[in-house]
């Protein structure tokens, strides 16, 4: 049982990453910030219910996620897959990983970097479908584990994983799609 | 992608996610480093997959927002004064 005279000292440090998972989720700044104090109000009234020692930064995510598909009525519906099957493995990487520019490069991160802004990047994110865009956030921006995310969704693992596999194909083609606007690639197949 | 390698180029593709998301038991992750030490190209292709994660990553960063933090510990005291019922 957690002591709430501590609540604030644990929970605020986490108070950035939430807000930026909020933005991506409810895409709109002023929504943002009524999701992050609806999730630190709620966790604050729960936070007896909190094992101390355990994990507070993905129960924190657990409530914020909760608070967002009820608060936000997300829409939760199945996301149309048909327009994934065309995109294999290493979708990205087969058509931007060979370029001239990448080669001549001694890092990669540099080029990917300049390939695309910042809000492309985040506008990617923000394009994928809801379960899938969630699933992404809470793997590859937040760096939670399946089993985290599993326990944060209420999801079995192997859902986790459909998700992020789904969502990550989704997140590269929306990508691609910014290299080709920027005249990256042409639409020929490469690799 | 070469497959004149030691291993199979398939089989390290696709461990690639579950490697970089680091749910590969050691002897798994094991395996695919060995592969990736004789496979320059499967090593391209997880370098590429894991530069554009952390560009994502640093990408979504977002600064509070001015004056957030304050409401939300305001929100807090408020609740704390209230009598609890």
């Amino acid at each position: 049982m957690a002591d709430r005279a501590t609540f604030a000292d644990q929970a605020m440090e986490h108070m950035p990453s939430l807000y930026a998972a909020a933005l991506r989720m409810t895409r709109n700044p002023a929504d943002a910030e009524d999701l992050v104090q609806e999730t630190y109000l709620k966790a604050y009234r729960a936070f007896d219910t909190f094992t101390t020692g355990t994990n507070l930064k993905a129960w924190l995510y657990r409530i914020l996620t909760n608070t967002y598909i009820n608060r936000y009525r997300a829409r939760m519906r199945r996301p149309d897959e048909t327009d994934l099957d065309d995109v294999e493995d290493l979708f990205l990487y087969r058509r931007l990983g060979g370029l001239e520019e990448a080669r001549a490069s001694r890092s990669a991160e540099d080029e990917l970097l300049d390939w695309f802004t910042e809000a492309e990047i985040k506008d990617a994110v923000e394009s994928l479908p809801e379960q899938f865009r969630i699933a992404v956030l809470l793997a590859d921006v937040e760096g939670f584990s399946y089993k985290e995310i599993s326990e944060i969704l209420d999801v079995p693992i192997g859902t986790v994983m459909s998700r992020l596999h789904r969502g990550r194909k989704a997140l590269q083609k929306r990508l691609f799609e910014y290299a080709s606007r920027h005249g990256l690639v042409s639409t020929e197949e490469h690799g | 992608m070469s497959h004149r390698h030691e291993g199979n180029c398939d089989e390290a593709i696709d461990a690639l996610y579950a490697f970089l998301d680091g749910e590969l038991t050691d002897a798994q992750r094991g395996d695919v480093r060995q592969h990736l030490e004789g496979c320059s190209g499967c090593l391209e292709a997880f370098d590429f997959e894991a530069e554009l994660r952390h560009v994502v990553q640093v990408r979504c960063r977002e600064s509070l927002p001015p004056g957030l933090r304050e409401r939300i510990l305001a929100a807090l005291e408020e609740l704390q004064r209230e009598p609890s019922s």
